[in-house]
């Protein structure tokens, strides 16, 4: 069978599974829509967490980032994985033993303020959309390449399955459809890394072979690592597994980057939210730590492949004739998302670190999808990887939807505007919105904001410099005031936001010299989170203290877990 | 939970990004030491910070006698008053 002939049998059954598992998950009450009426087993909330996280950029675009940045790929690694330690020690538990339904929920009752409230959830909807926006462009992308329809029919199917599960099923639908998702990504990831780790160095284990030795070739016997910086030194680039040297980030950005990232994934509101479908603040810890083993899974195979890509990429491509390029060359050539110009005319690939003389462009984002293609595995791996990737695409994006939704419905329509609806008034409500959220990111994902990347950056910058700190200090000290919360957001999403503008949009020419302290835009999360503390901190330190009840409600949160005995 | 932290804040940022250069000069296998703990290290390590920290969590709620209430069910959570 071909390719296409196997990418759709493997979608078309991964796609009639994620449906079924909505039809017998489908809900009645607000509860099971929110928050799948709290009875989700850890395990399965640590896959469901794991599928919701990994979104199209971890799995279809990361290996690739990594495989052109070597070292400095670190960032989206520890950025992405590092943030875990900060849910399960600091923020999951005490948010689910508070209980509620969403982040803006708890931000304005601890903070006693309807405006902190507001605040809060137009963060939470600015942040999903933008993400959302980004997963629908990666379906389009996955159905345009392996089943050749155009990206827009690709969009829609794509509209219509989440529509499908996430308006029927609410949060149980895509709890349970994001494990079977988290299923199929990871082993649509890891078959082909194992494959290739076996074929180059032997070992079954990428995470082994990553360190492993060439077997064949002009570089066997050597460290497949040495190899690669051995290769990058002949072509002129900086070599793979170096540090601070020429061409790459500086030591303070890739710190503040990683910080930003960090704290990012932990204020981000369709992560925290997964936290309140178990049954207790115990079951929340553990969550956390099953999410953090599934997404260690990926997360340490990545850069192995990043690895193995590189060096089959080059020794496949460069130096060779264009005439024998091989299939998948001529495939993704066609998708523009390769690029050839034979600048000296000798019919030969010449890849290298020189501008003037590199003959070969090669768009990141390929790298994971061409990877099986470019090491010669069979086509129904390569189909597996798109069906993975779909999979992945959809269930962050179903994630992302449920925020939006609950957001609206819950925060918006019901709390601030009318409070005694109804709850089947109030389902509907959800059921609506949610569909309009569909509907709206089919429509950016058809036609994308030309800076989707970017505004990535912007989505995690923002949740890093508004959310993380104000749950924190919400949960560990009593003494944060509303005005102080209040200043603080305003103050870390206003500057992190002039920022990005600043240094993406109006002047984005600008060198490492003129941006603050060296850091860049994807960084200055970390700057907008300092600030958020300190003003937050300061500001409550000049206006009258919480309510006696908000108090003991903070100790309430607290007290059960027993962190007094060790904090 | 402070040392967890601490644990957690010494791995990544100076063992992964500071201290990398240095790092590099030893080897693992065939990986630099330093750009070990930045693309492989660092994630082993948040796990077992996060699994030590659920057990440790869970000893202290079993000396405090609260392992066996489910928290949805006591009268100190505010999960089921909205509803």
């Amino acid at each position: 069978m071909t390719i296409q002939g196997w990418t759709y049998l493997l979608v078309g059954i991964t796609f009639t599974v994620y449906i079924c598992i909505a039809i017998w998950s489908r809900v009645g009450t607000t509860s099971g829509f929110y928050v799948a009426g709290r009875g989700v087993p850890p395990l399965a909330n640590g896959m469901a967490t794991a599928a919701d996280w990994m979104s199209a950029a971890s799995f279809i675009s990361m290996a690739g980032l990594i495989s052109f940045m070597g070292y400095t790929g670190t960032i989206y690694l520890m950025g992405w994985t590092g943030g875990y330690v900060l849910l399960a020690l600091l923020l999951a538990p005490y948010l689910r033993k508070y209980g509620r339904y969403t982040i803006p929920e708890f931000v304005g009752d601890r903070y006693y303020s309807q405006t902190a409230r507001v605040i809060a959830v137009f963060c939470a909807i600015f942040v999903s959309f933008t993400y959302v926006a980004g997963q629908m462009r990666g379906v389009g992308v996955v159905f345009s390449r392996f089943l050749e329809v155009d990206v827009t029919i690709g969009v829609i199917i794509g509209v219509a399955i989440v529509f499908f599960y996430a308006v029927i099923g609410g949060m149980r639908g895509i709890t349970y459809t994001q494990v079977a998702q988290f299923c199929v990504l990871i082993v649509a990831y890891l078959i082909p890394a194992v494959a290739i780790s076996w074929k180059m160095t032997g070992w079954a284990i990428p995470q082994i072979g990553f360190g492993g030795t060439m077997l064949e070739g002009q570089y066997a016997g050597m460290a497949l690592l040495e190899t690669l910086d051995a290769i990058h030194r002949d072509l002129g680039l900086p070599e793979y597994t170096g540090a601070w040297v020429n061409g790459k980030k500086s030591m303070i950005d890739v710190l503040s980057i990683t910080m930003a990232l960090m704290v990012g994934t932990a204020g981000l509101p369709h992560v925290l939210i997964r936290f309140y479908t178990v049954p207790n603040a115990r079951a929340a810890r553990w969550s956390a730590m099953w999410a953090l083993i599934f997404i260690g899974l990926l997360y340490t195979t990545a850069p192995a492949v990043s690895a193995f890509a590189r060096v089959n990429m080059i020794e496949t491509l460069n130096e060779q004739p264009y005439m024998n390029a091989p299939e998948w060359f001529k495939s993704w050539e066609r998708t523009g998302l390769i690029v050839f110009k034979d600048r000296n005319g000798d019919g030969l690939i010449q890849y290298s670190g020189n501008v003037d003389t590199n003959e070969l462009n090669v768009d990141r984002d390929i790298m994971v999808l061409a990877n099986p293609e470019i090491a010669r595995l069979p086509a129904w791996v390569v189909a597996l990887v798109a069906a993975g990737g779909l999979a992945a695409a959809l269930s962050t994006a179903a994630g992302l939807l449920l925020v939006i939704s609950a957001s609206v419905s819950h925060d918006l329509l019901k709390s601030v505007m009318w409070e005694s609806m109804p709850q089947h008034v109030e389902l509907r409500m959800a059921r609506i919105a949610a569909a309009f959220a569909v509907v709206v990111a089919g429509v950016l994902g058809i036609y994308p904001p030309g800076f989707v990347a970017q505004v990535v950056a912007f989505a995690f910058g923002l949740a890093a410099a508004s959310f993380f700190p104000i749950l924190l200090l919400g949960i560990f000290d009593k003494r944060t005031t509303k005005e102080g919360a209040i200043a603080g957001m305003l103050l870390g999403i206003g500057f992190t936001a002039s920022y990005i503008i600043w240094f993406r949009f109006i002047d984005p020419t600008a060198t490492a010299d003129q941006w603050l302290f060296r850091i860049s835009p994807e960084g200055i999360g970390t700057i907008g989170m300092v600030l958020n503390f300190i003003v937050a901190i300061t500001v409550s330190r000049f206006t009258p203290p919480p309510p006696l009840d908000v108090q003991n409600m903070i100790e309430d949160i607290r007290s059960p877990c027993g962190t007094r005995d060790i904090s | 939970m402070v040392v967890l932290l601490s644990i957690w804040f010494v791995v990544s940022y100076l063992l992964g990004i500071v201290f990398v250069e240095p790092l590099n000069q030893f080897h693992l296998g065939g990986f630099p030491l330093g750009f070990w703990f930045a693309q492989q290290g660092a994630i082993y390590v948040f796990i077992i910070l996060t699994f030590v920290y659920g057990f440790a969590m869970d000893r202290i709620d079993r000396r405090h006698g609260v392992d066996n209430t489910p928290s949805s069910a006591s009268p100190k959570d505010f999960s089921e008053t909205s509803e």
